[in-house]
């Protein structure tokens, strides 16, 4: 299996690490990271709670000392450097606006640190502001303002200093399920507006999916894999990749018969085996593999299929009609349950009925064979 | 019948018999015994006469041959005005609460953000350090400094055994000591609610500081002390308000020409006996400590309705 080659390899490298590792109290959070961010891209640390996704960001802006391992930035390693003499800017999941000054103040405190002149200043306030929309709260005080709100001032305070790297920390957390969708697409926009290269933390898929062009799955302090969303998405290379975004369903098999062209896969709990056209680099000697396959790659009918391969037999056990789909649950031999999505883009067609007996059948290029 | 029992149910409506409200009650029945009586029956000595009698001052209502008089004597406060001492005495009292307060303010200050900024488990160690001496008798701390500070007491010797004095500094009843006294006992009164407002602070508002470019200086100058604007206030007004009335360090730690309120009070009521003049000055130094109580009030409740 090829991955498909990351976009941006003919960007300039903006920043490096290198091995690097951080751990509390022997317990490690990062470990043994190397990573590129490359100048221009919207980059996503992606993984669920404890992964270690903060304490890289936190390394990135100088809070954290790294135990091991380097920081390049424009040729120097900058790990030791303290977070106010790096070109980079946060903006903090509580967005961590000043209370007792005004949005004015807020967004001006970086640059006054400059020792800016006051018309510069101002004149570079009024165009953030007028960036993030914010222009006619300047006189506010962050109490005064709404999450969405704070959130603009906030991003409109780290981008003032025009950085190197934008770092986001779960740049949606405070605010609420309706306003995020909008946000996420808004804050794309200023980003690539300004062309600031950005690093964001989220625990949230669907939000680094829509957001970044490249996000690293990170599982107990190490990046399992980098890629595009699409690349995530359709190319995981490992169980937990598979699992963590979006849904996935996993069948044990047994390879049967492998050519550099296709691969056969038996797999007991299905009436037909798994073929696969293209070869696979991953397992090697060991002829016991997993299977991934996502619920809307594959098809249902109520007559068997035709092929020799690809297929299986189940019943619903239970299905969920959300209008523009909906979501069967199969049963197959052995206990194990499939998810299956299916677009209902026909109105008068009828759907499948509980407890009714059905084929389950999907393409060649649907699976994806993935190490343990 | 009816207009009885409407009355009853009026009654029980009014404000003061309802649970809330009784509950509320408590407190100001506390402040009218504890504060109010004292505080009237003081103003009620401040203006009447001295005398040679048990108690040792005259009536303000007196009813003699069915005449009911009622003499108010100005004297005692026109006493104070006329003579100097009462003046610098009062003086003396707010410039020594004053630098002492600002002292507190200095050490205090970093003390309370080490111990808030030290880890969880020792915070509560550092804390318990900083209360563990009020433990002891606050007379018996006082009269300790006396051993470190008198002649041949701990820092005299230790200084002349290295060689660095020749003769004893005098430090023992100069105001130095009374200094070195008040900022001793009340620097836990300006720690606990600097360290109290601390811990409240978001330590994500120190990061964006210095993540936005602020030196850890500017960070403490621009970003935390105006958070923590309103723990110097408490903590300055809980270290202000009752140096400027002490009694027990001016007395064990300061020298003759230390002059302070307390030592005032102290002698018109037991050496002159003149608890009208002792009282008059009394009320002086209330009146004085009402404004930046009355201000610090303001400003808490101004803080309250920001909040809300």
């Amino acid at each position: 299996m090829t991955l498909k080659h990351e976009s941006n390899t003919t960007s300039k490298v903006l920043m490096e690490l290198k091995n690097l590792s951080k751990s509390f109290d022997g317990h490690q959070a990062v470990r043994h990271v190397d990573l590129k961010i490359y100048e221009g891209e919207i980059f996503a640390l992606l993984g669920g709670s404890g992964c270690g996704k903060s304490t890289l960001l936190r390394m990135l802006s100088g809070f954290e000392l790294p135990t091991e391992g380097s920081i390049l930035f424009a040729g120097e390693d900058i790990a030791k450097v303290p977070p106010y003499k790096r070109p980079f800017n946060m903006m903090f999941q509580s967005y961590a606006l000043f209370p007792h000054m005004t949005v004015e103040a807020n967004v001006a405190y970086g640059l006054k640190q400059d020792k800016m002149k006051k018309a510069d200043i101002d004149a570079r306030v009024s165009e953030m502001l007028k960036l993030v929309h914010m222009e006619e709260y300047r006189k506010r005080k962050p109490d005064q303002l709404s999450g969405g709100q704070r959130q603009r001032v906030a991003l409109a305070r780290s981008l003032a200093k025009k950085p190197r790297l934008l770092l986001l920390d779960e740049p949606m957390g405070a605010l609420d399920k309706k306003l995020r969708g909008e946000m996420q697409l808004e804050l794309v926009d200023i980003i690539k507006q300004v062309g600031v290269t950005c690093v964001m933390v989220t625990h949230d898929q669907e939000e680094a999916m829509t957001m970044a062009d490249r996000i690293a799955v990170m599982q107990a302090g190490e990046i399992l894999q980098i890629g595009s969303p699409h690349d995530i998405y359709e190319y995981p290379n490992c169980r937990f990749v598979a699992d963590f975004i979006g849904t996935v369903n996993l069948f044990d098999g047994t390879i049967a018969d492998e050519e550099p062209a296709f691969v056969v896969i038996d797999v007991p709990n299905l009436a037909a085996p798994i073929y696969i056209d293209h070869g696979i680099s991953g397992p090697g000697g060991n002829r016991r593999v997993n299977i991934a396959i996502r619920p809307e790659k594959v098809r249902m009918s109520a007559t068997p299929p035709e092929e020799k391969y690809n297929w299986g037999k189940g019943i619903i056990d239970d299905l969920a009609y959300l209008g523009q789909h909906s979501i069967y649950h199969i049963l197959l031999p052995d206990n194990q349950f499939v998810q299956v999505t299916q677009t209902n883009d026909n109105r008068r067609e009828r759907p499948f009925e509980l407890e009714q007996e059905i084929y389950l059948h999907w393409t060649p290029d649907a699976c994806v064979v993935l190490e343990e | 019948m009816k207009a009885l029992t409407m009355r009853w149910y009026k009654l029980r409506q009014s404000a003061w018999l309802k649970p809330r409200n009784s509950v509320i009650a408590i407190p100001y029945l506390w402040l009218l015994l504890f504060f109010l009586v004292p505080f009237v029956i003081v103003l009620k000595i401040s203006f009447a006469e001295a005398q040679i009698a048990i108690p040792p001052y005259t009536d303000l209502i007196t009813l003699a041959n069915d005449q009911l008089s009622i003499n108010i004597n100005l004297g005692n406060f026109v006493w104070l005005f006329n003579d100097d001492l009462y003046f610098s005495a009062y003086l003396s009292s707010i410039r020594i609460a004053l630098v002492s307060t600002l002292f507190c303010l200095l050490i205090g200050y970093p003390m309370a953000l080490a111990i808030s900024r030290a880890p969880a488990s020792s915070r509560n160690v550092l804390l318990l350090l900083v209360i563990l001496p009020s433990w002891t008798s606050f007379l018996i701390r006082i009269y300790a400094w006396i051993g470190i500070l008198k002649p041949n007491g701990y820092i005299n010797n230790a200084l002349m055994a290295m060689g660095v004095i020749d003769t004893p500094i005098v430090m023992l009843h100069t105001d130095f000591a009374v200094y070195v006294g008040i900022v001793y006992a009340y620097l836990p009164f300006m720690i606990l609610p600097l360290y109290a407002n601390m811990m409240k602070l978001d330590h994500s508002l120190v990061e964006a500081s210095s993540d936005l470019g602020a030196s850890p200086v500017t960070t403490l100058f621009k970003v935390i002390i105006p958070l923590t604007k309103a723990g110097i206030i408490a903590g300055c007004m809980l270290v202000f308000i009752p140096a400027v009335g002490e009694f027990v360090i001016p007395e064990l730690l300061g020298g003759p020409e230390t002059l302070m309120i307390g030592k005032i009070l102290w002698e018109e009521f037991f050496n002159n006996r003149d608890w009208p003049v002792a009282s008059a000055v009394a009320i002086i130094m209330l009146a004085l400590l009402i404004l930046p109580i009355m201000w610090f009030d303001r400003y808490q409740n101004k803080q309250m309705e920001e909040q809300s």
